[in-house]
């Protein structure tokens, strides 16, 4: 196991190394000038020199990296053209929202998903199982900012029971907190719930037809007692491969809904930062959300290794 | 011990089983053998009460006086694993790889005692014991994936017998184990029934395997019971002639003649096949496994050449290399002097000149293809296709007994025997000289058998081929081959003239596995034409 986890470790830092490396060309190597892209059209001579001095562009291809990758390390993420805050903190203060929204859609999306998945497939071929299927289906298809407004419409206009958006902050204790995260956590959550249900009925009725769940019935376990001793952990691996994409997807793709509830989370500051052509911001994030995406690839892998014993031995 | 009183089943709608009547004796073996499809499994799954989605069932299943069928879900349960227990054929997948074998034992105590988890697992402990799995060699929390196929299904033997069931259903125990696996397995299972008064209803499709083991055999056939009786007295008697039939289907001998000629076709020349294995640490160098060491053999131009050994002896490995699909490290191949070199820049004609037949009837086959396009495959080893493709094919498949106008359709409307022909035609159709039949037989019930290798014998007489026949199967490969190599841990121990290896084996591999092989005592057999 611990072979496994280092090797997997070993693969991480690589991976990063190499999105490193990919992420600076892209923006630092391609023709044009970013100070003079950054600046637009009618940005003065002086005034581009003086950007390219400050974003360093003035050393040499591999001192600029390491300069880059090293402050990264740091924690020194520069300074933003825009904002003219550094963007460590400028991160830090939208992370302590996108974090924990999208850790809480997650846990609504599985805590959701896993009990309809497990009913659909138990139910398979049924009224219920053809009735959890159609509503899947149309959350899939539904976007979820229809569903935020719905939400707002219904639980803010209406029974008044939420606010209609804004953030509070931490300052004020967790509840408030979670409260006005609740309603976008769950137009972000239903869409990937039902994506999550469908993998995971698809993954137990497969499970459930192998010979060990036979072997298991014929031990002298029920239906139900077959299911979640051996079928539902046996279901996991391509369960936990869609929590990790989903997560990923969650952390960076909620700008819509972040709109939706005016919270100033990490989505918007992409989408701010792009149209506002800040390119270290927007170097920075691409960086950090690539270094999250594969953080969490890494913790799927531990994740399959705990499940799946044949696992542990690879390296 | 159990009574099978008029039991039928049907399957949405379809008629599985038709009023079968069985007795399964306290103590005693009781064989049902059948060809696949003739509702042994469905027998056994009643009595279980585990039959699939749809079944309904009629008639009675007596155990003690209680009628099996009649009970609820609950109380069912309550009887499997603790008064009948049940293992199946596939040993591979009849474990859930995510659990010890020591918790998946312990189950069984679990579910139907109250014992806590540690006394579970020291009744765990004795019962793999028991079962040919000491605690020293086989600790409990080993997982199914580090045992072999026999290690497992020693698992799910203990597991059926955890609790001492009265009963225990042997669905095909050994039909996807080696002969002398199967020996060992047979004989533990006969230990079982001597030691703890258990019955045992043996189900198979192998005529040896119960004339050795059951004390009462029924044949089956189509749904129904045909035949049934003391063991000795059915084989020797014999009086319904589906039970003939099996029988001399099950030790058919093709008509054929030995037509080798001196010519060479095929050399293999000291050949060497490395495998990588695992690395050892993270940053060591990979192992090596040599799974083919020095291989020398001769294929006689129009020859039979059987291949035998237990699984993992290498002969698959050295299949894959004459096939050129593997390259070798040592050594070489040659095809009527053409030497192969695997790869891409295989030469086409060297392909063209040698095909091969599959075990799996059901897996090698593009599903989405007809099977005119399945059999003409084979041309694009040839410059473009000819012109009267469609012709050809048709030549091939009535070569094989398969009426032309099945070009039009698709495999699955096929059964295995249909199937295991039209793989035969793909491989006739480019007009080779040799063709490799890896496990080609193994997975057909014996009647289809009988008729594959008849088909084979007459299209070697007709077109002059030479087989390298590979098996697990002695006797068929008695049958059919004129010359035998015995391959064991990637070395050939022993080569020669089949009948001369097989009367009179000079290697004790090769004695053991002869000893192993289960046969049907010769002085039963004879009477059932009187």
């Amino acid at each position: 196991m611990l072979r496994y986890a280092l090797s997997r470790a070993v693969s991480l830092g690589l991976s990063l190394l190499v999105a490193s490396v990919v992420i600076f060309a892209v923006i630092e190597v391609i023709p044009g000038d970013p100070a003079a892209y950054m600046l637009g059209m009618n940005a003065t001579p002086d005034a581009v020199a003086a950007l390219r001095e400050q974003l360093g562009l003035n050393g040499t291809l591999v001192s600029r990296y390491l300069s880059w990758a090293g402050g990264m390390l740091t924690g020194d993420f520069g300074v933003s053209y825009t904002y003219k805050v550094p963007v460590a903190d400028l991160v830090a203060q939208r992370l302590w929202i996108s974090l924990p929204l999208a850790l809480y859609a997650l846990a609504l999306s599985t805590l959701i998903a896993f009990p309809v998945g497990l009913l659909a497939a138990a139910r398979r071929g049924g009224v219920t199982d053809y009735g959890i299927m159609g509503t899947t289906q149309l959350g899939i298809a539904v976007p979820n900012f229809w569903f935020a407004m719905l939400l707002v419409l219904v639980f803010a206009v209406n029974l008044r029971w939420f606010s209609a958006g804004g953030f509070p902050g931490w300052q004020g204790g967790l509840l408030p907190g979670l409260k006005a995260l609740t309603l976008p956590a769950v137009a972000l959550a239903l869409p990937q719930a039902s994506i999550l249900a469908r993998v995971m009925r698809s993954a137990l009725i497969e499970t459930l037809g192998q010979d060990y769940i036979r072997t298991a019935r014929a031990k002298g376990l029920s239906r139900r007692q077959a299911v979640l001793r051996h079928a539902l952990r046996n279901a996991l691996i391509p369960v936990l491969t869609i929590i990790g994409l989903q997560f990923s997807f969650l952390l960076a793709g909620a700008i819509i809904i972040e709109n939706v509830f005016f919270l100033p989370g990490l989505g918007r500051l992409v989408f701010q930062a792009i149209t506002q052509r800040d390119l270290i911001v927007v170097e920075s994030l691409v960086m950090l959300l690539v270094f999250a995406v594969i953080v969490v690839t890494f913790l799927v892998d531990l994740a399959y290794a705990a499940v799946d014993p044949r696992l542990r031995r690879r390296t | 011990m159990i009574r099978l009183e008029n039991l039928s089943v049907t399957i949405h709608g379809a008629e599985i089983l038709s009023a079968v009547s069985l007795d399964i004796a306290p103590g005693k073996v009781t064989g049902l053998v059948g060809e696949s499809g003739s509702g042994k499994s469905i027998t056994a799954l009643a009595m279980m009460g585990l039959l699939p989605h749809g079944s309904t069932a009629s008639g009675h299943a007596w155990l003690d006086e209680g009628d099996v069928l009649a009970k609820p879900e609950r109380e069912m349960c309550a009887l499997r694993g603790n008064r009948v227990g049940m293992i199946f054929q596939e040993p591979m997948t009849a474990l859930n790889p995510l659990k010890t074998i020591g918790d998946q034992v312990a189950e069984t105590l679990m579910i139907h005692r109250r014992t806590t988890r540690r006394e579970a697992m020291e009744i765990a402990r004795q019962r793999l014991a028991r079962v040919g799995l000491p605690a020293d060699r086989f600790p409990l929390n080993r997982y199914p994936h580090e045992l072999s196929g026999g290690q497992r299904q020693r698992v799910c033997i203990a597991m059926a017998v955890a609790l001492n069931p009265e009963l225990l259903i042997a669905d095909e125990p050994t039909t996807a184990l080696d002969v002398t696996t199967q020996a060992q397995i047979l004989d533990l299972l006969q230990g079982l029934v001597a030691e703890e008064g258990m019955s045992l209803l043996l189900i198979t499709h192998d005529l040896a395997v119960v004339s050795g083991m059951a004390d009462h055999v029924a044949v089956m056939q189509a749904g129904r019971i045909v035949e049934q009786g003391p063991t000795e007295t059915l084989f020797r008697t014999m009086a319904h002639p589906y039970t003939r039939k099996l029988f001399a289907a099950s030790s058919h001998q093709p008509a054929r003649m030995p037509q080798a000629e001196d010519t060479a076709l095929l050399c293999v020349d000291r050949a060497v096949r490395d495998y990588a294995t695992a690395r050892i640490g993270l940053f060591g160098k990979p192992g090596r496994f040599r799974a083919v060491n020095g291989v020398s053999f001769t294929l006689h131009r129009g020859e039979s050449l059987g291949l035998v050994g237990e699984s993992g002896c290498g002969k698959s490995t050295l299949t894959r290399a004459i096939l050129g699909l593997d390259p070798l490290q040592g050594g070489a191949i040659r095809l009527g002097g053409q030497e192969i070199h695997a790869g891409p820049h295989l030469d086409a004609s060297i392909r063209r000149r040698m095909q091969v037949v599959f075990q799996d009837p059901y897996g090698s086959f593009n599903p989405r293809w007809r099977v005119e396009r399945l059999v003409a495959e084979p041309f694009h080893l040839s410059d473009g296709r000819p012109a009267d493709m469609r012709d050809r094919v048709a030549r091939a498949l009535d070569d094989v007994g398969i009426e032309p106008g099945a070009m039009d359709r698709y495999i699955h409307e096929f059964s295995g025997g249909q199937r295991q022909r039209i793989a035969i035609a793909r491989a006739l159709i480019t007009n080779p000289e040799l063709i490799v039949l890896d496990e080609a037989v193994s997975a057909l019930d014996v009647r289809v058998r009988a008729q594959i290798l008849d088909l084979l014998a007459r299209l070697q007489e007709a077109h002059g081929l030479a087989y390298l026949f590979i098996s697990h199967d002695l006797s068929v490969v008695r049958s059919v081959t004129d010359r035998v190599m015995v391959m064991k841990s990637g070395e050939i121990v022993e080569e020669g003239p089949t009948e001369t290896v097989f009367a009179a084996p000079s290697h004790d591999y090769t004695k053991a596995l002869i000893a192993a092989t289960p046969t049907i005592p010769a002085d039963w057999q004879g009477e059932q034409h009187a």
